[in-house]
């Protein structure tokens, strides 16, 4: 799965908890999901859920500790579809 | 009496047998039941196999809940008492401030649940025990906390003062609107969304089946089941659902200029303490006399300026105990006593909903001037009959003004609430 595909999946998962909209239009792998998209930190835990089920991993509390920033995101989900 | 005067300006209610007031005030005029059958609760070997469930269809929920509120939504008290709630909140003709905006410092939410999002936490439970926990995800705790719904509500109006949930088992409604009165009353706050909210469904009602308490030979024939004050009675119907009413102090109302659907005059909660043939599931008659007598007092009223009596009537032998109570707190009987009805036999009990769904009921009374018909009464009770004059048991709906309702519930615990409502002028 290329970066952009990833990108674009994450983007799915990520736009119901999104609330500054503007955040979301101009996304990038330097987007912060509290700071630029708003999104309630307690959310961020059902991200991590929703992404679980997207791609059939599981993600281990080191990695949804570092689930902050789409970069941090992609990364983590590389990793863990590299080991599937 | 207080000096400070206190009226009702919003309703709301999702009610087995309609989901919003114009719907259910039609619905109680004509008499229209709201207990159907449920599969569900053949397949699970239930007893009493209906039940009164409001209906509508989930897009309805986008009206009240955002994208994220409604992913893995699955608390049925939640849904009820927050369409209630907001409902009641534009019916006062109040708007939801913006994000940015400071709270409402001068508006609260009382707003009572027995339990809420038993569906939820059955989803949770079953996560837990698998080892799963970490699946759960940030709802778990929010849709099960009894105060969730006093918590949502709060959020989404934006409220400043008190936000809490009371809980006091069958009068959880009617002890709600009371706290509030009383909050208002006492300057506290100036407007206070109150009411009630209660769950559906077989882990609500399963502890009533297995008590016998719940009527289990009309399956075939649901709307007749539910029979307050009638000589065959055999059981509550279990209900389920939300009331809500914004109350306010009068002068905030005659400033927003707002629509008065009637005044709070003042009522009284007790309890029996469990003592004196008071049990956990029993009443005690004297705590349910006082409480009504106390309630009358506090109000300034005199026991024959009451009209109308809505009552808490569950449709169980213990009718004919709860009309003597009545006969006795009031010095009233025969054709002297007030007319009196019971929304059960058309909604069955919506627990700790009832008391507000049935409050938002009386209200609309005052409101419109009707008194709603008793549905399944025709054979009223021969030992009710013989203290109160059967006319005063309305089988149909009667239009008339109607001055001062009274509104009482009872709850398991021993537990009483009595408010008095009094047409606005």
């Amino acid at each position: 799965m290329t970066k952009e595909e990833l990108l674009s999946k994450l983007k799915t998962i990520i736009e119901p908890y999104v609330q500054n909209q503007e955040g979301l239009k101009q996304i990038s792998e330097a987007t912060n999901f509290i700071d630029d998209l708003e999104i309630n930190s307690a959310n961020l835990v059902d991200i991590i859920l929703d992404v679980e089920d997207e791609f059939g991993i599981e993600i281990d509390n080191d990695g949804m500790d570092k689930m902050l920033t789409v970069k941090a995101s992609i990364e983590v989900i590389q990793d863990k579809l590299a080991t599937k | 009496m207080n000096n400070r005067r206190v009226v009702v300006t919003g309703l709301g209610v999702v009610s087995p047998n309609g989901t919003n007031v114009s719907l259910f005030k039609e619905a109680l005029r004509k008499g229209v039941s709201g207990i159907r059958y449920i599969d569900e609760l053949k397949s699970l070997n239930f007893s009493c196999q209906i039940a009164g469930k409001p209906e509508y269809k989930k897009e309805y929920l986008n009206n009240y809940f955002n994208s994220i509120q409604l992913k893995g939504l699955n608390a049925s008290g939640l849904e009820y008492g927050v369409i209630a709630g907001l409902d009641a909140w534009r019916n006062a003709g109040l708007e939801l401030i913006d994000k940015k905006d400071n709270p409402l410092w001068d508006a609260g939410v009382i707003f009572g649940t027995g339990i809420l999002g038993v569906d939820k936490f059955r989803e949770a439970i079953y996560k837990v025990d698998d080892g799963n926990v970490r699946r759960l995800g940030s709802t778990s705790v929010i849709q099960t906390m009894a105060s969730g719904i006093s918590a949502y509500l709060g959020g989404i109006i934006g409220c400043g003062n008190i936000t809490t949930t009371n809980s006091s088992a069958c009068s959880t409604g009617t002890e709600a609107i009371l706290m509030a009165y009383d909050r208002i009353t006492q300057g506290k706050a100036e407007i206070i969304l109150t009411g009630s909210t209660s769950d559906s469904g077989p882990y609500i009602w399963g502890g009533f089946d297995a008590m016998r308490i719940l009527p289990h030979k009309y399956n075939d024939n649901p709307t007749v089941a539910s029979r307050p004050m009638s000589a065959t009675a055999s059981g509550f119907v279990p209900g389920s659902g939300a009331g809500a009413l914004v109350i306010e102090s009068l002068e905030n109302a005659q400033k927003r200029g707002a629509t008065i659907y009637a005044e709070i005059l003042g009522g009284h909660v007790n309890s029996g303490g469990q003592r004196n043939g008071g049990s956990m599931t029993a009443p005690n008659s004297a705590a349910v006399k006082q409480c009504i007598k106390q309630a009358v007092i506090n109000s300034g009223i005199n026991n024959n300026d009451i009209d109308t009596i809505n009552g808490h009537l569950t449709a169980t032998t213990k009718d004919v105990v709860e009309i003597e109570n009545w006969c006795s707190a009031l010095a009233r009987n025969g054709k002297e006593f007030p007319y009196i009805n019971s929304l059960k036999g058309l909604v069955g009990h919506c627990l700790a909903a009832s008391g507000s769904i049935e409050s938002v009921a009386t209200v609309l009374q005052l409101k419109e001037g009707f008194i709603f018909g008793n549905k399944n009464c025709e054979d009223l009770h021969p030992e009710i009959e013989a203290m109160i004059d059967k006319e005063r048991v309305p089988t149909k709906t009667i239009l008339k003004p109607i001055n001062i309702a009274v509104k009482a519930s009872f709850g398991f615990g021993d537990v009483n609430a009595c408010i008095i409502f009094k047409k606005y002028s």
